[in-house]
Formats: C-alpha cells, sequence, structure tokens
C-alpha cells in the first residue's frame, strides 16, 4: 500500500495528513512538490491537502489546480486512481474539474474553525464503508471558502446519484443543501471540506476520521 | 525625491545625496541635541540624510529601549532550562531530549489602531519570523488583545479587523493560533493593545543566532521586494524631506503570509545544511536594524550595494530602503561556496533572492548606490552609543484597603452572577477564536476551545508537550504597579499548573503610556519590579520580550499592561488536566484561602461600578507551596478537573468549570465570610478542584500536612449552578448569557 500527499506552495495540512496516514497505514506517504510531472510508482491513494495553495490568491484552489502534478493525477484519476482532497484539496479537485461545483466564501463571510457534526449520506461509498450502520461523525473543519455551490441540475443529480457522501448537521457556511463532501461518478475521488485526517488522534480531534481512511484504504 | 537627487548631484562628492541636515530634519527623526552630538562626535562630521535616518532608528525607543534598559537589566535571566535569554530574535529553552522552544511576544499596537487587520497580520508575521529566525519551526501562535470600551464607536471595527487580520495570517500560514485573551475597558479606547506570541520547535544543537562572524562573507537578502511601506512614518514628515505627494504612503505595513510560509519552509530546509553563519529577519528598521545587529554582533563591517536589493517600487532612495518595513523579508550570511545550495532552495520557493553585500573587517556600515557611497558610519556606536536613559519616576500612590465589610453585599446574587458572567472581560471569547485554525499541525491537545488555563500542544512524535499561557490584569496593576506585576507572572505560573506543567520561563510585552512622564515611568518600574520579584521566586525567568511606551492620546495613559506569556512543560501526556473534566458525584475543593478581598474586583467594577481598592496582596511563597501541591495532584491522577481561581472569584471559577464540563455544580460557603467576599473575591493563590469521592479525604489530609489551606467547597451534579441561600440558575441559561453577549456586541 503506497500513498503520497501533494505539497503545493503554502498547503499547510500536508503534515496532518501525513500524519494520518502513516498512523493507519504504518508507513510514511510520499511527499509530492506540485512541480512534479508524474507521481513516483506504483501509487495506490493520492491525498490533496488543506491549506491555503498560492496563498488562495486568485480563487482558492484555482491556481494549484494548474500544477503539472495536478495534470497527471487527472489523467491517472481517469484510470481509476483514488484521490481524496480536503478542504484546499477539495477546492483544488473542483478547480481541476475532478468534482462538479465550486467552493464560495462562507455565509457568514468569515474564517470558521470548529468540531462539526456530519451526516454519513451515502454508507456504501469506496470512503464510507467501514462506518457500517453508522449514522454521525465529528470532524473538525477550519475554512474560509466552504460553501458549496453547483446549479440545481447538478445537485439533483449528485443526490440521485448517491454522490453526496456527507451533509452538514447544522449548516456552518451555507453550503447548498448542506452538502459537506461529494464523490465523481465512478467513486474513485473524493473531496470534502471538513477534516478528517485531524480526527485519528483522541488527544487531538478525536478519532471519526480513522474509519473514513480504512475505508478507502480497505478497497485498494 | 527627484528635487533632492538633482541637489545632490550638483553638490556630489564622495558621500550623495546630499542634503542639508536642519535642526528642524532632526527634530523630525526624534533625535535630541544631545544624541546628535554623539553622532557629530562619532562620525567626526555631519551625518548626512541616510546615515541621520539610521542613526534615528537604531535609538528610537523601539529599537534602543532607551527608557526602559536600565530596568530591564534587573530581571531575572538565567536559570538550568536558558540556552538564549533576552537580546536575541527570541528566547531560547531546553525541554530535553535534545529539543528546544524558543519564543516570543510583541506588540503591535500602533498599527493596529491605524489599520486593524493589516496592522494585527503584520504583528502575527513579525514574531513568527523572530522564532524561525533561530531555526525553529513555529507551533503555536497566541494573542493578548486590549481594546476599548464595547459601546465606543470605533470598537466594533477594531475587534473586526485584529480578529481577522490574526486569522487571516497565522490561518494560512498554517500555525495554529491555540490561545489568548481579549479584555475592554474604556482606558483603551484611544489605544488599543495587540500583543502577538508564537511558540517554534528547534533542534537544541541546531539553533541559529544573528552574529555575522567571518570577514569576506556573502550577505543574502530573500523574501519579499522592498517598497515604502512601513517607512518610519512616525519621526519622519516626508514632506520635508521629499515635496512629492506621491511618496506619502500609509505607514503601516501590508502583511503577505503566502510568502512567510514559503519562507519557513525554505529557511528551514536551508538551516538543515550547514550554510547559514548568521540570519536575522527584518522587522522594525528593516534593512537597517537587522544588517548593524548582525555586523555589531558579529564583530565586523558589513558593505551593502543598494542596487541588488529586490525593489518593489521604481526609483526608491537609500533611505527608503534602508529603513523600509516591508514584511517577510531576511538577511543572511551564507558560508562562502554555498551560494549556489542556497540560491537554489530559495528559487525552488519561489522567493526573490539576491546576494547584496559582503562582511569586512572595517567595522562599518558602508551603503553603495549607483555607484556612490551613500552611507559609511561605524557600526559600534550604533548599538554601544544607543542612549540609556534614566528617567525620573515616581512611584504609584497606594489605593486603600478595602474591607469587605464596607462593600455592598448584593441583594440578588442571581442577577449578580448573571451580569458578570456575561461582563465583557469574562463573557465567552468564541467568537474570535472561532476565527483562527486551531487544529493545524495535529498537534493540539487543548485550546481556547476548553476555556483552559493554558494552551497544551504536543512535541511532535512524541508524548510531551508545552503548555501557553498569556495573562496580566490590567486593573491591578493600574491600582499598584508593583503588586500587579508580580500578580501576572503568578497567574502564567498559576495556569501553567493547572494543566500539569512544569512552569519553565516568560516572555513579556510591557505595554505604557509616555516614559518621559514621571507617573508612567513609575508604573513601568513598578511593574518591572514586581514581575521580577516573581520570577525570582519562581526560579521563572525572563528569555525575551519587548516594550510598547507612548500608548497614549491626549494625555490619557492606557493602564499599564505588561502582558505575560508563559511557557511550561507537560513531560508525559498520561498526566494533564483541564477544566473539562468535572464529573457528577465529584467534590470540590479549594486550595487555598480565601480572605475574600473584593479591591479593584470584578465584582466591584461590574456590579458596584467601582474601580477602586488595593488589589490582591500575592504571596508567593504561598503561590508556590499551592502550586507545586496542585500539580502533584495531577500527576498522581487525583483531580478530573482544576482551574484557576482568578477574575469574578470562586463563583465565576466554579461556572466557567461547569459550562467547560457541561455539568451543574452546587457551592456552599464553610466559612464566617459573608456572600459576597467568598464567592467574588479575588485572593491569590488559589486553585478550584473536581476531586471523586474516594480522593477528598487523602486530597485534604495530605494538603493539611504540608499546611496548605484546602476546604470542601460543593458538589457537582445536575443541571443547575447554585449556591447555598445565594443563587439557583440554569446551566443553559448561564451559558446563552456567557456564549451571546460577544455575537450580540459584534452583531449590533
Amino acid at each position: 500500500m503506497r500513498t503520497a500527499v501533494i505539497v503545493f506552495p503554502a498547503s499547510n495540512c500536508d503534515r496532518d495528513a501525513a500524519f494520518a496516514l502513516e498512523k493507519i497505514t504504518g508507513i510514511a506517504p510520499e511527499m509530492v512538490w506540485h512541480r512534479e510531472t508524474s507521481l513516483p510508482k506504483n501509487i495506490d491513494f493520492v491525498v490533496l491537502p488543506g491549506g491555503f495553495s498560492y496563498g488562495d490568491y486568485l480563487r482558492s484552489g484555482a491556481i494549484a489546480a494548474r500544477s503539472p502534478i495536478v495534470k497527471d493525477i487527472v489523467e491517472k484519476a481517469g484510470k481509476g486512481l483514488a484521490v481524496a482532497g480536503f478542504c484546499n484539496g477539495f477546492q483544488i479537485l473542483t478547480e481541476a474539474g475532478l468534482l462538479p461545483g465550486a467552493l464560495m466564501r462562507n455565509k457568514g463571510l468569515k474564517y470558521v474553525c470548529r468540531p462539526q457534526k456530519l451526516r454519513i449520506t451515502n454508507k456504501t461509498s469506496r470512503f464510507t464503508k467501514q462506518y457500517g450502520a453508522r449514522e454521525e461523525v465529528i470532524f473538525p473543519i477550519a475554512h474560509h471558502d466552504g460553501n458549496y455551490f453547483a446549479d440545481d441540475t447538478t445537485l439533483n443529480m449528485l443526490e440521485k446519484e448517491g454522490r453526496v457522501v456527507f451533509k452538514y448537521t447544522g449548516n456552518p457556511n451555507g453550503s447548498a443543501r448542506d452538502i459537506a463532501g461529494i464523490c465523481n461518478r465512478e467513486g474513485n475521488v473524493f473531496g470534502m471540506m471538513p477534516h478528517p485526517e485531524r480526527a485519528v488522534d483522541a488527544l487531538h480531534g478525536g478519532t471519526d476520521g480513522i474509519d473514513l481512511f480504512k475505508s478507502i484504504l480497505g478497497t485498494l | 525625491m527627484a528635487k533632492s537627487s538633482s541637489k545632490s548631484k550638483a553638490s556630489q562628492k564622495k558621500l550623495a545625496p546630499k542634503m542639508k541636515i536642519t535642526p528642524e530634519i532632526i527634530k523630525e527623526h526624534g533625535l535630541s541635541k544631545d544624541e546628535y552630538k554623539i553622532i557629530l562626535d562619532r562620525l567626526g562630521r555631519e551625518p548626512n540624510i541616510n546615515e541621520l535616518g539610521i542613526f534615528s532608528v537604531m535609538w528610537s525607543e523601539h529599537c534602543s529601549y532607551k527608557s526602559s534598559r536600565r530596568h530591564l537589566g534587573k530581571f531575572l535571566v538565567t536559570g538550568e532550562k536558558v540556552i538564549q535569554g533576552p537580546g536575541e530574535n527570541a528566547g531560547v529553552i531546553d525541554i530535553g531530549d535534545n529539543d528546544a522552544i524558543i519564543f516570543k511576544m510583541e506588540s503591535h499596537n500602533h498599527p493596529s489602531y491605524i489599520e486593524p487587520y493589516q496592522g494585527a497580520a503584520t504583528g502575527v508575521g513579525g514574531i513568527m519570523r523572530d522564532v524561525f529566525t533561530m531555526g525553529a519551526r513555529p507551533i503555536a501562535l497566541m494573542n493578548a488583545l486590549r481594546f476599548g470600551e464595547p459601546e465606543h464607536p470605533k470598537t466594533r471595527t477594531l475587534v473586526s479587523g485584529v480578529v481577522a487580520g490574526i486569522g487571516g495570517y497565522g490561518n494560512c500560514v498554517g500555525v495554529p493560533t491555540v490561545g489568548g485573551e481579549t479584555n475592554f475597558h474604556k482606558g483603551y479606547n484611544g489605544n488599543i493593545l495587540v500583543n502577538a506570541m508564537c511558540v517554534g520547535l528547534a533542534d537544541k544543537n541546531k539553533v541559529f543566532y544573528s552574529a555575522a562572524k567571518g570577514v569576506g562573507n556573502p550577505i543574502f537578502y530573500v523574501g519579499s521586494k522592498t517598497g515604502r511601506d512601513g517607512i518610519h512614518g512616525a519621526t519622519m514628515a516626508s514632506a520635508e524631506f521629499d515635496d512629492d505627494s506621491e511618496d506619502k504612503r500609509p505607514t503601516v505595513q501590508v502583511g503577505d503570509p503566502f510568502t512567510e510560509k514559503l519562507l519557513i519552509e525554505a529557511c528551514l530546509e536551508l538551516m538543515d545544511t550547514d550554510a547559514i553563519i548568521a540570519i536575522q529577519d527584518m522587522g522594525a528598521a528593516g534593512l537597517t536594524s537587522s544588517s548593524v545587529e548582525m555586523a555589531d554582533k558579529g564583530g565586523v563591517g558589513i558593505t551593502l550595494n543598494l542596487d541588488k536589493v529586490p525593489q518593489r517600487e521604481t526609483d526608491m532612495t537609500p533611505y527608503e530602503m534602508m529603513l523600509s518595513e516591508s514584511q517577510e523579508r531576511m538577511l543572511m550570511v551564507i558560508k562562502p561556496g554555498k551560494e549556489k545550495l542556497a540560491l537554489d532552495i530559495f528559487q525552488k520557493w519561489e522567493l526573490d533572492v539576491a546576494e547584496i553585500g559582503v562582511t569586512t573587517d572595517t567595522g562599518r556600515l558602508t551603503l553603495k548606490h549607483k555607484g556612490k557611497i551613500v552611507c559609511d558610519i561605524p557600526v559600534a556606536p550604533l548599538a554601544d552609543d544607543a542612549p540609556n536613559l534614566d528617567r525620573p519616576f515616581v512611584k504609584t500612590p497606594p489605593q486603600d484597603v478595602l474591607n469587605a465589610e464596607d462593600i455592598i453585599e448584593t441583594q440578588d446574587y442571581n442577577d449578580a452572577i448573571k451580569r458578570m458572567i456575561s461582563c465583557p472581560d469574562i463573557a465567552s471569547k468564541r467568537w474570535i477564536w472561532e476565527q483562527y485554525d486551531r487544529h493545524v499541525m495535529s498537534d493540539t491537545i487543548d485550546s481556547s476551545q476548553s476555556g483552559g488555563d493554558a494552551a497544551i500542544v504536543r512535541i511532535h512524535g512524541s508524548n510531551k508537550a508545552v503548555a501557553i499561557t498569556t495573562d496580566v490584569t490590567p486593573r491591578y496593576c493600574l491600582a499598584d504597579p508593583y503588586e500587579g506585576g508580580k500578580q501576572c507572572v503568578a497567574e502564567t505560573w498559576r495556569n501553567l499548573t493547572c494543566v500539569g506543567a512544569d512552569p519553565i520561563a516568560i516572555t513579556d510585552c510591557l505595554n505604557f503610556g509616555n516614559p518621559e512622564r514621571p507617573e508612567i515611568m513609575g508604573q513601568l518600574v513598578g511593574c518591572i519590579d514586581g514581575m521580577n520579584e516573581a520570577c525570582r521566586a519562581f526560579d521563572y525567568p525572563v528569555v525575551s520580550g519587548n516594550v510598547s511606551l507612548y500608548n497614549e492620546t491626549n494625555g490619557q495613559a492606557i493602564p499599564p499592561t505588561p502582558a505575560v506569556g508563559g511557557v511550561g512543560l507537560i513531560p508525559d501526556l498520561a498526566y494533564f488536566s483541564s477544566l473539562e473534566g468535572a464529573k457528577k458525584g465529584d467534590t470540590l475543593i479549594l486550595i487555598g484561602e480565601t480572605k475574600g478581598w473584593l479591591g479593584a474586583s470584578i465584582y466591584l467594577r461590574e456590579i458596584l461600578r467601582r474601580e477602586d481598592g488595593a488589589p490582591p496582596p500575592v504571596n508567593l511563597g504561598l503561590e508556590k507551596l499551592n502550586g507545586n501541591y496542585v500539580r502533584r495532584l495531577i500527576r498522581n491522577r487525583r483531580v478530573n478537573a482544576v482551574h484557576d481561581c482568578s477574575d469574578g472569584g470562586l463563583a465565576v471559577t466554579a461556572i466557567e468549570m461547569a459550562l467547560a464540563s457541561n455539568i451543574g455544580i452546587h457551592l456552599k460557603n464553610p466559612t464566617h465570610i459573608s456572600g459576597h467576599a467568598w464567592y467574588f473575591g479575588e485572593d491569590q493563590a488559589r486553585y478550584l478542584i473536581s476531586v471523586e469521592p474516594n480522593s477528598v479525604n487523602p486530597v485534604i489530609s495530605t494538603a493539611q500536612g504540608l499546611n496548605i489551606h484546602a476546604e470542601i467547597v460543593g458538589s457537582v451534579g445536575g443541571d443547575m449552578v447554585s449556591g447555598d441561600n445565594a443563587f439557583d440558575i440554569s446551566l443553559s441559561q448561564l451559558r446563552k448569557l456567557h456564549e451571546d453577549w460577544l455575537p450580540n456586541l459584534m452583531n449590533s
């Protein structure tokens, strides 16, 4: 099992993602610099971490989505590579066109950092299988631009196809239909604003995130 | 500058540009006649404008500590665990296992009042650079904020701007903001205080210093380009010096956390090699103070070619470049032969980098610009001859000691408690700290979120943690600077103790009014002396700090506010505590004696609208005795929750514990002290602990054996907060009052 974390200029949850992956797989992930043109060989799972890639200049995630490594990730995701983006990583996935919709400024216009209740709305996805019958989890959120937006046609499609994986209980940012995390049609690309990688340690942010990683890693 | 440079062309000889140094210009640079005489003497000639500017900033209050230096010299600055005390970019302490903690607190008061977002943001950026300059990865940010009274027309704008600025910078750089304190008082209406603290982690054997040792070594500039922002606004009226109005920029610097993040990563990557001889961030007085400090400490001269300085704007003069306070810039001396290594790393991180000079054996700071020497001054006097004033001071007259019997007892405890729990200083600051990323880096164990006494941040990959707190009680310092000075140090020591940490050292940020007034100087001296006494009693040295004077408007000074940042170590995370863990069936025990001190208390101010009286005295011997006992109880797992008993007294302390633990409490008064003095008295050296029934007797009997005052004051359970024959309020109602005050203010 080999995993990778992509490092963009001013990614800042790269360490959080690496901490979580190492804790769960027992092996430190490859840290891949954004200027690389291809992923290292035999990578099974890629995480686009949170942070402020390129200082959120232009739009959150917009510049990072044009990085050389993202081109390679888009191509490999098309062939089935498992990819997750958390927070800024989710923004990059939408900017790169791997996931539909966009993340706008929070409805309250302020940065919000708090433990957040989420409902698991697709319990059979590759990222949630491990949760079993569990209905709810708490992941930390920490973002300024987490207000998920898509047109009604897209939202209807996402819901109909079971691609809305998590919804907020008590919407913190104005996201359409309380959407917190979605996946692509094939189910191998997943993005969410909350931080499951910050919920893998009882002393830190709780342990609700562990099963998310176990879910996807178990499918590989 | 067009005018003066054309003039200088005509009169250029060796030094250019030539500009007549008039008494007005000297005065505008904040230099006294005596100081100017010293400059003439050391140079043996008149300075040019560049040289005058350099002397002026190096001898400014901010850089030279001229009003406070002789008093700061009294502080305890050494100790078993001190690797580096004051005098470097930040203080360094040893926490074992080859780990060093590097930390400092600094003010950014004036800029934050003028432009709250950028002022606060660049305050955070500046303090982080002080820490990573020394080789540490920043792992935590804290802040201590003071605003004017809530209803003042500027307060809400300032609060929202400052908080957004702190969050905007720290969140982007990816360093958790884990705690702090926020007060509101009319004494800060015209001068808010924004004090930011950064804590970093380094390898004890790889701490970097600023001494530019060795001659002929290349000097690198890295980071943002230099612009005209932040030039010397306070001392230089640009119209006199430059009649081109376009150059009249706001003097507040603008921050770019993106560049800061890249700088951190690039510097730490370069520090992993052996390429760096010396490194210094460009903070206050920018290129001037960084180059002078490096040269002075290394005992060398420095020659800089200003044409090589990366510039954001066109036609910048040497004066502007030397005094610019553009942010996110570093200066470093690199080992010859390692230039390419350094360049490659900085280019990887897409940072501007340039080799702009060399160290020399002349002992002089020499600046070249467009083929001319524009400054040539000896380095030593800039540092050594900086004024060290002995300003006159008068001791603050003592306030009367108030007896509880002479203070009106509330006839409605429910109302009094509701008002206190929702008063500006005690109400929840959730609205503020929810805008800060508290969890990034995966090591925040406790933060503002629990309302705990100190934040806890784990040392990555280990089972130990640092505890961090910032404290000062300005109303005590105003009433009695000496006792207030003792109290602020003692409170940090107590707060670190509350989470189970061994307190190690402090940093401080001394915010005062105009030191030219003897009564203000008296406050400064009183606070320093009191702080120092506490530091010595606890063996708790000062390792870094900052002084911010002239915090006054129209002759109205701020209350004396010596903010203290304390750092301690939790050796094993199997043993720590917070105020969250009180459980049903627990007994509440108060450690430390209550006499019912109401002078300068929150009760007096919020309920009776009085701000008089002497503050509670601090018995440092008792503080140590009681604190060491509480720490021992935590490590013996005798307590479920601990909270420092301070602002608002026992009642507020217990309610904060109840709110954090989400369970009711019942208090009783086992003494003859009248209710208001018992519940609201602010006697020092006290801790409220919540223990299980089978621990009650051992905790009390051991305390008695050690001559420590310990008494049962209540129990835990239910969903009400009540006190015998006094009050009875639901926890949910108290929570609502506690939480709603700040959002209501900000949304009004």
